[in-house]
Parts: C-alpha cells; sequence; structure tokens
C-alpha cells in the first residue's frame, strides 16, 4: 500500500500526514509536489491540511486548480482512494469532489483543541477498522471548518449515508451543519473531514484514535 | 484593449455571515444605531480585454455559487470617460 500526501505552497500538515501513513504495518507514504501532475502510482492519496496557496481568495479555491488536483479528480473519478483532512476537505469540495463547502467558524474564531467525534457508520473504506457509535478524540484546528450544505443536499447527503463522522457530545466546535465532522462522496472513495485524524497517531499526543482512519484505507486496498 | 470590471461577492442570503454579525455589534458601542442586515463581502478589480468571459471566470474561480452571490458590476471603458 502507498500512500501519496500532497505537498502545495502553505500546506503545513504534509509531514504528520506522512508519518501517520508509515504507522501503518506494511504501508509507505511519498510527497507529491503541486505542480506535477505524476501521481507516481499510488494507491492513495492524502490531501492534507495548511494554508494552500495562501488560502487567498477563499480556502481551497485555487490549489483545486493545480496540476495535481487535476490528476486527483480523474484518480477519484476512476475510484481511487483520496482523503482530504482540513485543508485537505476545503479544496476537495472547492474541486467538487465532496458536496458542500466549509465556512468560518461561526464563533468567528481559530480553534485548536481535542474534540470527540462519532462514527456514524462504520463504512467501507474510511472507516472500517471503527464500530458505529464509537468515539475518536481527534485534535480540530481551524478557522474556517463550519460544513454548510444546501438543505436539499444536506438531505441527499444525510439519506445516502455518507456523514461518516460527527461531533460528540453536543460539543460542535464550528457550528456546522448536522454536526457533521466528516462526509464522502456518494460512491465512498473520496473522504473530508476537519478533524486531523494524523495528529493522533503517538500516545504521546495524547490519543491513537486517527491512526484507525488511516489503517482502514489500507484494509480496503487489502 | 482592456475595460475595468469590478466583481462584488457576498455570502448568500440565508446563510449565517459571522463577519456581518461581528460589524452589526460594534457598530453600536460607536453610538451608531440602527444598523441591521450587515454583511461583509468581497470587492475583486480587474482589467480584462474580454469581459464576456467574467461570468464564467465568477462561477469557476471568483465566487463559489453554493455560498456566495456575485455581481458584475457594469464595466466602464477607460477611453470613453473623456
Amino acid at each position: 500500500m502507498k500512500f501519496g500526501v500532497i505537498r502545495f505552497p502553505g500546506t503545513c500538515d504534509e509531514v504528520d500526514a506522512v508519518l501517520a501513513c508509515e504507522r501503518v504495518p506494511g504501508a509507505s507514504a511519498q510527497l507529491l509536489w503541486h505542480r506535477d501532475a505524476d501521481l507516481a502510482g499510488v494507491d492513495a492519496v492524502v490531501v492534507p491540511g495548511g494554508f494552500s496557496y495562501g488560502d487567498y481568495l477563499r480556502v481551497g479555491a485555487i490549489a483545486r486548480f493545480s496540476p495535481v488536483m487535476e490528476s486527483v479528480i480523474r484518480f477519484a473519478r476512476d475510484g481511487g482512494l483520496v482523503l482530504g483532512i482540513c485543508n485537505g476537505f476545503q479544496v476537495l469540495c472547492e474541486a467538487g469532489l465532496l458536496p458542500g463547502a466549509l465556512l468560518p467558524n461561526i464563533e468567528r474564531r481559530f480553534i485548536c483543541r481535542q474534540v470527540n467525534v462519532e462514527v456514524v457508520r462504520s463504512r467501507f473504506p474510511f472507516t472500517a477498522d471503527t464500530a458505529a457509535g464509537e468515539r475518536l478524540s481527534i485534535p480540530v484546528k481551524h478557522t474556517t471548518g463550519r460544513y454548510y450544505a444546501p438543505p436539499e443536499d444536506l438531505e441527499t447527503i444525510e439519506s445516502g449515508g455518507q456523514v461518516l463522522l460527527r461531533y460528540a457530545d453536543d460539543a460542535n466546535p464550528n457550528g456546522s451543519s448536522n454536526d457533521i465532522a466528516g462526509v464522502s462522496n456518494a460512491a465512498g472513495n473520496v473522504f473530508g473531514l476537519m478533524p486531523h485524524p494524523e495528529h493522533a497517531v503517538d500516545p504521546l499526543s495524547g490519543s491513537v484514535d486517527g491512526l484507525k482512519i488511516f489503517t482502514s484505507m489500507a484494509h480496503a486496498h487489502g | 484593449m482592456t475595460v475595468h470590471a469590478r466583481v462584488l461577492v457576498r455570502p448568500k442570503a440565508g446563510i449565517l455571515d459571522p463577519q456581518g454579525v461581528a460589524v452589526e455589534r460594534a457598530l453600536p458601542a460607536l453610538g451608531f444605531e440602527g444598523v441591521s442586515n450587515v454583511h461583509v463581502g468581497r470587492l475583486i478589480e480587474l482589467e480584462i480585454e474580454d469581459p464576456s468571459q467574467l461570468e464564467s471566470m465568477c462561477e469557476m474561480l471568483l465566487a463559489n455559487p453554493l455560498i456566495e452571490d456575485y455581481e458584475i458590476v457594469p464595466v466602464q471603458r477607460p477611453d470613453a470617460d473623456g
């Protein structure tokens, strides 16, 4: 299993993402440069957190048009596994690979704290190593994390079982619609979430729950 | 020849706009009463050779039509100013 982790100018979580992927037994990871359209034969793509292209204009808006993203869009349409974390989630929404968009937090502040998210569905391939109802302790750190989808889209997402993670304990940190913390596309091969599973893979940082997202992807790959 | 154009981008009606709320709440502190419905958006100014491209530019990049409305302000030809 070979993970590819994208690095845009302004990305800051790519090294943690690579380290998280490398903790998965039998997996390796390599960085993919934003200007390079070649995905180097990776089996799954991680679009990590940060501030791609300075997040100028609108979060994720400019990254969406980079050469590497054109390839990621094709890769996803062919069924490839794509995980977007935080800014990566924003980029995937802008690219049209995921429904909805991320808006500024309801309290207008940068939030950085550990949150509990509840697994809504144990679904192949991103949450297969978790159980429905399980709580995962994972940090969030963002200013623009309020998930929004127009009411009719929200209904489609909910009825289609695309919501995989919700903020638990009535502690929705950013005002996201329906407490949504992570959502997949209809086909299920693209997943985006605001919490950072790559920052929760070592006991030293308080939780290893995030690793389950990465091991799920590896098991899906077989 | 290029023309000047302005694009106004604002949060879609019905979507909570925390920036607008913050400004609205700050105004009374300065003695400005009776202000409501404050929304904060973006102004994009550009010079463009073919203004017919503006619409698709807005749809693809300048705005996200899912969460934002945009308005192309009638372009002004610099040489017509006299």
